[in-house]
C-alpha cells in the first residue's frame, strides 16, 4: 500500500482543522452576498465529513474560503481556520501556495475544465512531485505513473502521454485524484467529485476515494447535493443552509434522529426506489434564501412546514441534541411537542387532500 | 441491421406511439467512421401510460426522444404516431405533427430565449398556428402559467434569467402544454434541479399528465426519478435496449445483469445500508466501434462465449417483462435462436 508517514511526524494534538465563525463575503452590485455566514466545526484526522446543501447554500464557498482559494477582490472574509495548529487565514499567497496540493487538495465536479487541456497527464501529475517534494524528473514519472496505477487507470503507462481529451470522464475524475493525491495531502477536499458522472462510474470513484483515505489515514471533506453520496461515505455530516450551518452530526445519528426539520424535509424530498412507482413526494415549498437579504429568524423559516412566531423573529443558535456530538440549529426541533402537534395537523390535512404520504413517525 | 427483438411490442391496446427497428447514426468527421448512436430499437407506448428511459451518458436515450421528433430523421426505422407514419411525412406536415408532440429538455434556463418576456414565449406556439385570437391566446397562456405556478404578471414583464432553474423548467413545461399535445418527451427534465425542487417538478408532471390526459416518454439517468414517474422502464445502454419491464418489477427482479449494476449504483441515503461493492468496473465502450454480440458482455460478470458472437434478443421472462440477454438473473438461459434472414 501506499506511504504515508509525514502525516504521523506532524501529529499535533487537538482535531486536524478547526473552523472558527468563518464569514465569507461577497460584494456584488445587488449587495453584500453572505455566502458564509458563522460557520464552526472541526474534522479529525482520517475522517471523512459531508457538506450537504442545496445550490447556493454556501458549502463550495465555504470550502474554497478553508482553502484560501478565493479572489482577493470584493471578497470579505473572517473568523479563524486553524490546520494543524497553525491559523491559515491571513496567510499571503507564497505561503498558502506551500500548503495546496501538499498539505490541503481538492478535486473538482467538472474534470475536463480543471485539468490542463495542453499538457500531458504524466506531466500534470508529476508537476506537483517536483515543486513540492523535490524529485527528480525521472522519478517523478515513476511515483506518477504508480498514483494513476493505485487510482486504478487501465494501461497507466499509456496515459501518461495522453491528453485529457483522450480519457473518458470517469478517467479524468481519476487523472484529477491521483493529481490531488500526489503529494500526500491531510485533508482531501472533494466538491462534487462525482455529480458529472454516470451512476457506475460514481460508485466507483466514492469506493476509490474511501479506499484511498484509509490507505492514507487522510481526511476528506466530501462536498455534495446529494444525501445518498454522503450517507454510505462519510463519518460525519454538516449540513448547510443559507450560508449556516443547521446541523451536524455523526452519520448514522443524523439519518437515525434528525433534528432540524430542514435537513428531514430534504431527505424525503428524494424518490425513494423502495417505494411503488407514483409515489406522491414530498416537496419544499419555494426556494433558499437570497444571502443578499437573507430572512430575519431561521433562514428556513419561510420554507418550514412547522414554522412558529419565534422563528421568524429570532435566529436559533447551534445546541447539542442528547449527545453532545450532534448539533442542530432550531427552536422546536424534530420529535418535539410543537413539532408533534405540528404534524399531527398536517398529516391529517393531507389525508384530507387524499395524497398517499405517510407522516413521520 | 441486427434487431433486438420486438416480442415486447403490445398489439392490444391504445398504441400511441409505436417505433420499430430505429436507427440513428452520426458521421465521425471525414474518417468515414460512424458514431452508432441508436442501433435498431423498438417500443411502444400506450395513450396515457408514462414510458421511462433509463440508461448512462452515450446509450442513445436522448437520441432516440429526438429521432421520435424527427430531429433529425433517423437513418432507418420507423416511427408512428398517432397513426401516421413520421419518417416519410414531408416537412410542412411534420410541422403539424409536431403540435401534437411537444419536448422538455434538461437546461431550462438556455431553453428558453434570453431576450424575451416570459409570457410572450409561452405564447408563440399559438401565434405560428394562428390559434384564436389574441385575447383567447393571452387567456391560455395566463392559464397555464398559473397552473404550473408561475405569476402571468410577472412573466410578462421578466425574461428568462429573472426566474430560477425550477421556475423556468416550470415555463418551459407550460410552453410545452400550449398546443394541446398529447405526447410530452421530457429529455433529463429535472436533473439540472436541487432535489427539493426536483420533487416539486415530478409532482407537477404527474398532475398535469392526470388533468390533460397526457402521455410522457420520461428519459433520465436517475433509476429513483425515472421510476417514481413512470409505468414502464426501459432500459437502454450503448444504442440497444436491455429490459423491458412495468416500474414495480424491473425494481423489485431486474433480469438484466447491467439493470442490476444500475440499481445497485445507486447511492441509498440510508447509512444502515451497506454501500453495495462495486461488482463491475470500466465505463461503457465508445459507441462508435460498439462490441460485437450482447454490447455489454466486456462489462458483464456472466458473459461467455456466446455473448460474445450473438446479440440476444428480447424476450419474455415475466409477464410484460422482457429482457435482452443470453443468461438473465431469472428465466432461464435464452434458447439458441434461429439466425433471422434480416440481418
Amino acid at each position: 500500500m501506499n506511504t504515508r508517514l509525514q502525516a504521523a511526524s506532524r501529529q499535533v494534538d487537538g482535531p486536524l482543522l478547526r473552523v472558527t465563525d468563518l464569514r465569507t463575503h461577497f460584494r456584488t452590485e445587488r449587495g453584500l452576498v453572505r455566502s458564509v455566514d458563522g460557520v464552526s466545526f472541526t474534522l479529525d484526522r482520517g475522517k471523512a465529513l459531508g457538506i450537504v446543501g442545496e445550490s447556493g447554500s454556501g458549502k463550495t464557498v465555504l470550502s474554497r474560503s478553508i482553502m484560501g482559494l478565493l479572489p482577493g477582490r470584493n471578497t470579505e472574509r473572517s473568523g479563524s481556520v486553524v490546520f494543524e495548529g497553525e491559523e491559515i487565514i491571513g496567510l499571503s499567497l507564497k505561503d498558502r501556495r506551500k500548503i495546496w496540493g501538499k498539505e490541503m487538495s481538492m478535486i473538482f465536479q467538472d474534470p475536463m475544465t480543471s485539468l490542463n487541456p495542453v499538457m500531458r497527464v504524466g506531466k500534470q501529475v508529476s508537476e506537483g512531485l517536483r515543486i513540492h517534494l523535490g524529485m527528480d524528473k525521472d522519478t517523478a514519472r515513476a511515483t506518477a505513473l504508480r498514483l494513476l496505477q493505485d487510482v486504478r487507470i487501465p494501461e497507466p503507462e499509456k496515459r501518461l502521454d495522453q491528453y485529457a481529451f483522450e480519457l473518458s470522464g470517469g478517467m479524468r475524475q481519476r487523472v484529477m485524484i491521483a493529481l490531488a493525491l500526489a503529494c500526500g495531502p491531510t485533508v482531501l477536499f472533494a466538491d462534487e467529485p462525482t455529480t458529472a458522472l454516470d451512476v457506475t462510474v460514481q460508485a466507483q470513484i466514492l469506493e476509490l476515494i474511501g479506499e484511498q483515505r484509509r490507505d492514507r489515514n487522510m481526511s476528506v471533506i466530501l462536498v455534495t447535493h446529494d444525501l445518498g453520496v454522503v450517507a454510505g461515505h462519510t463519518d460525519e455530516i454538516a449540513v448547510m443552509y443559507g450560508g449556516k450551518l443547521v446541523e451536524k452530526a455523526p452519520t448514522r445519528s443524523l439519518f437515525a434522529n434528525m433534528k432540524m426539520p430542514y435537513t428531514e424535509a430534504l431527505l424525503r424530498s428524494i424518490p425513494n426506489i423502495e417505494d411503488p412507482s407514483h409515489t406522491r413526494l414530498n416537496v419544499i415549498p419555494g426556494r433558499p434564501p437570497d444571502l443578499v437579504n437573507p430572512p430575519k429568524g431561521c433562514r428556513f423559516s419561510p420554507r418550514c412546514e412547522y414554522v412558529q412566531p419565534k422563528c421568524i423573529n429570532e435566529e436559533p443558535p447551534l445546541i447539542a441534541a442528547e449527545h453532545s456530538d450532534h448539533v442542530y440549529a432550531c427552536w422546536y426541533p424534530v420529535g418535539s411537542p410543537v413539532y408533534r402537534e405540528r404534524r399531527a395537523q398536517l398529516d391529517a390535512e393531507k389525508r384530507r387532500a387524499g395524497h398517499n404520504q405517510v407522516g413521520v413517525a | 441491421m441486427a434487431g433486438s427483438g420486438k416480442a415486447h411490442l403490445r398489439a392490444t391496446g391504445d398504441v400511441l406511439l409505436r417505433v420499430e427497428d430505429l436507427v440513428v447514426e452520426f458521421p465521425v468527421g471525414r474518417t468515414g467512421l460512424k458514431v452508432h448512436a441508436v442501433s435498431g430499437i423498438s417500443f411502444d407506448v400506450l395513450r396515457g401510460e408514462t414510458l421511462g428511459v433509463v440508461g448512462e451518458s452515450g446509450c442513445g436515450k436522448s437520441t432516440t426522444g429526438k429521432a421520435m421528433m424527427m430531429l433529425p430523421r433517423p437513418n432507418s426505422g420507423s416511427v408512428e404516431f398517432e397513426g401516421t407514419e413520421l419518417t416519410d411525412l414531408p416537412a410542412a406536415a411534420m410541422r403539424a405533427a409536431r403540435t401534437r408532440m411537444q419536448m422538455i429538455f434538461q437546461d431550462p434556463i438556455s431553453s428558453l430565449n434570453p431576450r424575451r418576456k416570459v409570457r410572450d414565449i409561452v405564447r408563440e406556439p399559438l401565434a405560428i398556428w394562428k390559434r384564436g385570437t389574441q385575447a383567447e391566446q393571452l387567456a391560455k397562456v395566463d392559464k397555464l402559467l398559473e397552473e404550473v405556478g408561475i405569476d402571468p404578471v410577472r412573466a410578462g414583464e421578466s425574461q428568462a434569467h429573472q426566474f430560477s432553474g425550477g421556475q423556468c423548467q416550470r415555463i418551459s413545461i407550460a410552453r410545452s402544454l400550449v398546443l394541446d399535445p398529447t405526447l410530452i418527451i421530457c429529455d433529463e427534465p429535472v436533473s439540472a434541479l436541487d432535489v427539493s425542487v426536483q420533487a416539486q417538478v415530478l409532482n407537477l408532471l404527474e398532475d398535469l399528465k392526470a388533468k390533460y390526459g397526457l402521455t410522457l416518454v420520461f428519459i433520465a439517468h436517475d433509476l429513483a426519478v425515472v421510476k417514481n414517474i413512470s409505468d414502464r422502464i426501459q432500459v437502454m445502454y450503448l444504442g440497444k435496449i436491455c429490459e423491458v419491464a412495468p416500474s414495480d418489477a424491473m425494481y423489485s427482479s431486474p433480469a438484466h445483469h447491467y439493470t442490476k449494476l444500475l440499481l445497485d449504483s445507486i447511492p441509498v441515503p440510508n447509512p444502515e445500508v451497506a454501500v453495495q461493492q462495486v461488482t463491475v468496473q470500466g465505463e461503457p465502450p465508445s459507441p462508435v466501434l460498439p462490441p460485437p454480440g450482447c454490447r455489454f458482455n466486456p462489462r458483464c460478470p456472466a458473459a461467455d462465449d456466446r455473448c460474445r458472437a450473438e446479440e440476444p434478443q428480447l424476450r419474455e421472462v415475466a409477464k410484460d417483462h422482457f429482457v435482452a440477454c443470453h443468461h438473465p438473473l431469472f428465466g432461464g438461459e435464452a434458447p439458441v435462436a434461429v439466425r433471422s434472414a434480416t440481418g
